[in-house]
């Protein structure tokens, strides 16, 4: 072996080494257990007055009627659930057309001590359900919640 | 006929026709509407930038092993091809999430590791320029080999960790009207892509000959570049 392809393979050898240490830490280690993106309505309620005053992420499916829109065109009230628990929100944003009974969302914000979360950042979050209108109207509740991915990881 | 040539036309037919179809023959999504017809070109553009650095992947291990110049320009253009893709993938992706997710951006484990994979191979990119010419394919094969790391986080990222984005679809989970455009477009991008991949290789072989000819004839060859 001459010293140029020796040192080449040697490259070969070091960059894969810390490609695969690097990928191996992120797959296996812990870090993916502090990367929590959102909080369930269970895992916030569990968290009792814990959770009160801090900005976190509440994600879950809007409770069926629930939906309340104040006069003043800005507030909106509703109840976001994982079939579990259920968390009262009241949200100052305007909701993208998706928003609806049943839907998956995504809320920043700070839970209040009255127990209500409050928000002015609404993302709604979709699954990967794409069908012609008029086919499968309505989601079945099951498949809604595993959109959510509350069982942690495999 | 030459190859890249074929590949081109080849794709770039392709890629009309998903996009006629995507755009007028297939129906609007139930609940997205008329913008859910961005997934023509979205989804695309995932699957082909990390294609394209998966292919990059591989010429950098070819490039550190053989030592042959040839894998380093084939290295350049895939990196450069997959960079263009990846950015186009985080504009239309921003779009999209706008129209239904309600926001431009947010810190979701799926768009964050897409924004780190655009700047770890626009860094090799750069890295490159910095190099001297001996070491350039050599610094180029093992930055790849390290930023590729990313890749295989932004597929599986969705479903090892909570996320705003939706996992990934499948024929199940789409209708067949759908998935047909959405082939056609991605095969025709991966045509398209392997096309611009050689004649970028092409270009970079090119550089390096002028580069590594006798100074007369560079002299003879920058005059007549400049002419």
């Amino acid at each position: 072996m001459s010293d140029d392809r020796r040192r080449r393979v040697l490259g070969i050898v070091i960059a894969l080494a810390v490609a695969a240490a690097a990928f191996t830490y992120l797959a296996m280690s812990s870090v993916g257990e502090n990367l929590v993106y959102y909080w369930s309505p269970s895992e916030l309620r569990a968290e009792g007055s814990g959770a009160v005053g801090s900005v976190v992420r509440l994600g879950g499916l809007v409770e069926a009627g629930s939906i309340r829109r104040e006069a003043d065109g800005l507030t909106l009230r509703f109840a976001v659930t994982d079939g579990k628990a259920s968390v009262p929100v009241y949200a100052q944003a305007v909701p993208p057309a998706m928003f609806r009974e049943g839907i998956g969302v995504v809320l920043e914000g700070r839970m209040q001590e009255d127990g209500q979360f409050s928000t002015q950042r609404l993302m709604v979050k979709h699954d990967n359900q794409y069908q012609a209108p008029g086919e499968n109207e309505v989601p079945k509740m099951e498949d809604m919640v595993r959109s959510l991915q509350l069982e942690d990881g495999d | 006929m030459n190859v890249r040539r074929s590949l081109a036309i080849a794709g770039l037919l392709l890629l009309v026709v998903g996009t006629y179809m995507g755009l007028f023959v297939a129906p609007p999504e139930r609940h997205m509407g008329e913008v859910q017809r961005i997934m023509y070109v979205h989804v695309p553009s995932a699957w082909n930038a990390m294609l394209l650095y998966t292919f990059a992947f591989g010429f950098a291990i070819a490039s550190l092993w053989s030592g042959k110049p040839e894998w380093d320009d084939r290295l350049v253009g895939a990196v450069e091809v997959a960079v263009v893709l990846n950015a186009l993938l985080l504009v239309q992706g921003s779009i999209w999430g706008r129209a239904t997710w309600g926001v431009w951006w947010d810190w979701d484990v799926r768009l964050t590791t897409s924004l780190v994979m655009l700047l770890l191979f626009a860094g090799v990119l750069t890295l490159r320029r910095m190099a001297s010419a001996e070491r350039r394919a050599q610094w180029s094969a093992v930055a790849t080999i390290v930023a590729f790391v990313d890749v295989p986080l932004v597929y599986y990222c969705v479903r090892w960790w909570r996320s705003l984005h939706q996992i990934q679809s499948s024929p199940e989970t789409v209708d067949p009207a759908m998935v047909i455009p959405l082939r056609l477009n991605a095969i025709g991008i991966l045509l398209l892509g392997v096309a611009w991949l050689m004649a970028r290789a092409a270009i970079e072989k090119a550089r390096r000959r002028r580069d590594e000819a006798p100074l007369p004839s560079r002299v003879i060859v920058k005059e007549t570049a400049h002419a």
